[in-house]
């Protein structure tokens, strides 16, 4: 029989029935229900096992403060581990199943831990698995890693699409319980933007499960309406299923709308979720309050929950959990629960701590009476109840509701290191320091009745607001006061659960207390009290109470932990968005992308950019072979190579030159116009930055170059020059990057390819090494011209504007068709400049000075600039600094990699007989043998020598020779030509 | 957090880099007696306030300005912003 404990009434769809399966066995249930409410629905109220001890668990909530019903949601791709089936939207053929067990779940092998739970007890591992201390790798940590954790990832790649948005409003408002309703009508009649979020899919918060009248209407009418007029207003915005994470500066909310997660697959088109971040002028918190549990031995076996979860099982979801329920009250509000049963047909008895307790002509009121233990292996079968004269009574029953009081939801108001108060009336804890902007209303700010909740709604609206005139007359609701009387635990309990997800019971706090944690810090890190995905909602307050008894201090005295984002768990995707994979950072493509794809270029990633690395030809079998021949094609005719992912500055102004003077080390003041030179940054503490070259295409317009990996850094330290350290020079930067296309022509006949395509004469005498121009080409084009040398041949830097840079690639090739032109990439290009000894981010490593770089002369003692001062420190001037050496093997069949050590020979290998280290290394096919550059201590003195290039982590150790860092053309002579 | 702007208004802060300190812009005389122990302060020492602090951000995902940002360390109130330049002209920089 299916549904047997569905009962008449709720706001679930009985016209359209649900199929659902968990564990493999298939149910039925209504739009409208959650996975547990339906689950309930067909008697089942086992729904998982517990952490440590592997009890059997069922809902202690109806709400997202679960600690226990977690399952796994879906199956395959979308499998998704510790979804709590209390606030899970049933759907057509949801697929559920259990976890944390070994076997079945009503069978769990695991259940084992429950008999040793004297051994398990807080701060069970910090004990147990101390020694011997080479069990813990092998032995301790993959059975405890097997044993912990709750559900499992399907480690596959969730098919899904999650999103990311903006939203701006005058007035947030969390939660769309009757303080958020009043709070969002109020606001949005005065015409104010309003965004109203709620976690539920179904708006109203509690009104929809309780019986109370608002206006002469049921509550959950009065909401039903209230969305509605909401919903036809253009300044409002409803965000059903939509929680707020975290309260973070300024106004800022995070929040994640569960776009997709009530149907089985999403819709095309549509994310799973959306992760909002929300720029809110004013917010009003109205999240309610969460009803808190009391403890007593075996206070945890299914069946048992809050009074107000059967509550809304009943009312709202129309299932009795069973027809046999015993309330366990210390407040009047447990009365509440207890009549709403009864007027649905279960017999009630209610166990209330109190001796004044007021009876009911309805049922059956034990005063001054407590539930010491339960009974029942897979559900709640039993329950026995010290009775005020002590004695016992059995009473048989199928749920227990505990009704201990309620806690304000304060959650979002500690975001901001905002710590709650203690407000003994309530006993629980109220919202202290708010977040700049935040107002609380309703159960969250402590009043529980529902006349209270709405004016406290309206109130904190037309505060935030600014609103003044006539309060509008609010809708008639009860206005009971609240009366309880502090109840945590029962007296003499061991074995009573505070916290159900962490298995933290009564004796635990105790023994922490016994042990020394007695700060709630440390009461939370020793025991796991309040930690996982519920975040200790349910849990903390208990916690606290008895620490506070064992101190003999009022709660207050004891502190609170407070909670930081987010209130619920996020999925990880949520928080990628649409920023995974190929899309994990944005791919910036140079403008002979398409054309080097035409080759067949191998690509690399260069910071966002990706860059040809190599061009294979057929039957080419291995990345050296093309790479050689690149190499060796370039330096015997000529070759072509993309550089336009190096940065390019236009520093432009009367100040232009006396600019450059200031952040490059050496001089640019009497740079000619029409020439370029190679200038060397450093930072402020004498530290190599960066290298590039300035060109003179006017008196008053260089342009600079950075490397492609500090381009964005160089330009915002340049700009910190201008703005910072030099506000009224008359000069301008602008990034030019993406606006020019340039290519490197290298090689012998690189002269005789551009005389085919630029409109100028660019003879060695017309245009010289290290002359630039502005110049034209086929015919017309502006462009720009660099005779500048990365491979240390006769080289050109030709740029045109990005549009044409497709077209010139293109162009260059044809022309270049006579002399075997050979397009080159990264590798090749690496290859080139190791062979000329030239310095990249290798060599200027934020380590090495100029002077490390032989360069140290570069920095001019004429000129202020950035990093001279402090270049010149002692330390950074010792006798055997570092110097950039280049290094060939003795051997020429051993391989030199990065990365090694150099060692005297016959000296120990060790840090401390450490003379030096290679930072970059290749084949050189020139040569026909590998070389490395290398910085040595006092390396200038020292070519020649042989030395010992070791890395004992890698097993390299060979005979090398010191020798210079210019392995090709050291004269310069190919340049020149 | 929001950094509201002296020109652009109200922006997010994930619109900046952040680079700390203001001092920055207080750059010693090169040609001063004690410019190596100058510079070693400008260079490695800073104040690490709980409380007021006046930050250098640069608006790189907007209009490049450098800014002076006085923020609250603990509480991250912004109490004023300012151009980087008009700070660094008050501070007599401008020669």
């Amino acid at each position: 029989m299916s549904q047997k404990n569905r009962i008449a009434g709720g706001q679930i769809d009985r016209d359209t029935p649900l199929n659902f399966t968990f564990d493999g066995k298939s149910y039925e249930g209504h739009a409208g229900d959650t996975l547990a409410s339906a689950l309930l629905a067909n008697g089942v109220r086992l729904m998982g096992r517990s952490f440590k001890y592997h009890r059997p668990r069922g809902p202690l909530t109806a709400g997202s403060e679960e600690p226990n019903a977690l399952v796994q949601l879906r199956s395959g791709a979308r499998q998704e581990p510790n979804t709590r089936a209390t606030t899970t939207e049933l759907f057509g053929g949801l697929t559920a199943t259990s976890q944390n067990k070994l076997g079945s779940l009503s069978f769990d092998l695991l259940a084992v831990n429950d008999r040793f739970s004297n051994f398990l007890t807080a701060g069970f591992y910090y004990k147990t698995f101390m020694w011997p201390a080479a069990f813990w790798e092998k032995v301790y940590e993959p059975i405890i890693r097997r044993a912990a954790g709750l559900g499992s990832l399907s480690l596959e790649d969730d098919p899904d699409v999650y999103d990311k948005g903006f939203l701006h409003c005058d007035l947030l408002i969390i939660g769309a319980g009757p303080s958020g309703l009043m709070a969002a009508l109020t606001a949005a009649r005065s015409g104010a933007d309003v965004i109203l979020a709620d976690e539920d899919f179904r708006m109203g918060g509690r009104l929809n499960s309780e019986t109370y009248e608002i206006d002469a209407a049921s509550g959950a009418d009065w909401a039903r309406k209230t969305v509605a007029e909401l919903a036809n207003m253009p300044n409002v915005r409803l965000l059903p299923r939509t929680t707020v994470i975290g309260a973070f500066d300024h106004g800022i909310y995070g929040a994640v709308e569960r776009v997709s997660d009530h149907v089985a697959t999403p819709a095309s088109g549509k994310p799973r979720q959306i992760l909002w971040r929300i720029y809110s002028q004013k917010t009003v918190l109205a999240a309610g309050a969460i009803e808190r549990p009391i403890a007593f031995d075996n206070n945890d076996r299914p069946g048992i929950m809050t009074a107000s979860a059967l509550r809304s099982y009943a009312n709202r979801f129309g299932v009795a959990v069973d027809k046999r329920t015993v309330i366990f009250t210390n407040n009047d509000d447990g009365h509440r629960s207890a009549a709403d049963l009864h007027a649905k047909g279960v017999r009630v008895i209610v166990i209330d701590t109190r001796m004044d307790a007021r009876k009911s002509p309805d049922y059956e009121v034990l005063v001054g009476a407590q539930v010491i233990n339960t009974l029942g292996r897979l559900g709640l079968t039993f329950v026995t109840v010290r009775l005020a004269d002590g004695s016992e009574r059995t009473i048989e029953c199928g749920a227990l509701g505990m009704a201990g009081g309620w806690n304000p939801n304060v959650h979002l108001t500690c975001h901001q290191r905002g710590r709650p108060t203690w407000n003994n009336a309530l006993a629980a804890f109220v919202p202290g320091a708010l977040p700049v902007g935040m107002l609380v209303a309703g159960a969250a700010n402590g009043d529980l009745s529902t006349a209270g909740a709405l004016a406290g709604g309206a109130a904190a609206a037309r505060k935030a607001l600014g609103l003044r005139g006539r309060l509008p007359a609010l809708p008639l609701a009860e206005d009971a006061p609240i009366k309880v009387t502090p109840f945590w635990y029962v007296e003499g309990a061991s074995r009573a659960w505070l916290d159900q997800q962490n298995d933290v019971t009564v004796k635990d706090v105790k023994l922490s207390y016994q042990e020394g944690f007695k700060s709630v810090e440390h009461l939370k890190r020793y025991t796991t009290l309040g930690m996982a995905t519920d975040q200790g909602k349910t849990s903390n307050v208990g916690g606290l109470a008895i620490m506070a008894e064992l101190a003999g201090k009022d709660i207050p005295e004891v502190g609170t932990t407070i909670f930081r984002p987010p209130y619920t768990p996020v999925a990880i995707g949520a928080f990628g968005g649409r920023h995974r994979g190929q899309e994990f950072h944005p791919k910036r493509l140079t403008p002979s992308h398409g054309w080097a794809e035409e080759q067949g270029a191998v690509f690399v990633e260069v910071g966002n950019w990706m860059r040809a690395q190599w061009f294979p030809k057929p039957g080419e079998t291995s990345w050296r072979e093309s790479v050689d021949r690149e190499v060796l094609a370039t330096r015997g005719s000529v070759g072509v190579c993309d550089v336009t992912t190096l940065g390019k500055v236009d520093v432009q102004g009367q100040d232009a030159a006396t600019f450059l003077n200031m952040i490059y080390c050496n001089g640019f003041a009497k740079l000619p116009v029409g020439k370029s030179r190679y200038g060397l940054m450093l930072r402020e503490d004498g530290i190599a930055m960066d290298d590039g070259t300035a060109a003179r295409l006017a008196e008053d317009h260089f342009v600079v170059t950075t490397t492609t990996a500090n381009a964005v850094s160089v330009y915002r330290h340049m700009e910190f020059v201008r703005q910072c350290l030099a506000p009224d020079l008359d000069v301008q930067l602008i990034s030019t990057t993406e606006s020019w296309a340039q290519y490197a022509v290298a090689g012998p006949k690189a002269r005789r390819v551009l005389e085919k395509i630029v409109d100028q004469d660019i003879s060695n005498d017309a245009f010289p090494f290290m002359a630039c121009a502005n110049i034209t080409v086929c015919g017309g084009l502006r462009a720009r011209l660099f005779r500048i040398s990365f491979s240390g041949e006769l080289a050109f830097e030709i740029a045109v504007p990005t549009a044409y840079g497709d077209a010139l690639i293109r162009r260059i090739m044809t022309a270049g068709e006579e002399f075997d032109i050979t397009p080159y990439g990264t590798e090749a290009l690496g290859v080139m400049r190791i062979e000329k000894g030239h310095a990249t981010g290798n060599e200027l490593n934020g380590t090495t000075t100029a002077a490390n770089l032989g360069m140290g002369r570069m920095v001019s003692t004429k000129k202020d600039s950035i990093g001279a001062i402090l270049s010149r420190r002692s330390g950074l001037n010792t006798a055997d600094d570092l110097r950039a050496v280049g290094i060939k093997p003795i051997n020429h069949d051993d391989t030199v990699p990065a990365g090694s050590h150099l060692m005297n020979t016959g000296a120990p290998v060790d840090a401390a007989h450490d003379q030096g280290y290679v930072t970059s290394a290749c084949y050189s096919p020139n040569l026909g043998h590998h070389i490395a550059l290398a910085f040595l201590k006092d390396g200038e003195n020292r070519i020649g020598d042989t030395m010992r290039l070791v890395s004992p982590l890698t097993g390299v150790d060979v005979e090398v020779e010191i020798c210079s860092a210019h392995f090709i053309d050291p004269e310069g002579e190919r340049l020149r030509a | 957090m929001i950094i509201d702007h002296p020109l652009l208004g109200p922006r997010d802060s994930a619109e900046f880099t952040y680079m700390g300190d203001a001092r920055l812009i207080e750059r010693p005389s090169p040609d001063a007696e004690d410019a190596a122990a100058a510079f070693y302060e400008y260079a490695y020492l800073r104040d690490n306030p709980a409380g007021l602090h006046r930050e250098l951000w640069f608006h790189e995902a907007g209009d490049r300005s450098w800014l002076v940002v006085t923020r609250n360390t603990v509480t991250h109130e912004i109490a004023k912003v300012e151009l980087a330049t008009d700070v660094a002209r008050a501070k007599g920089r401008s020669t």
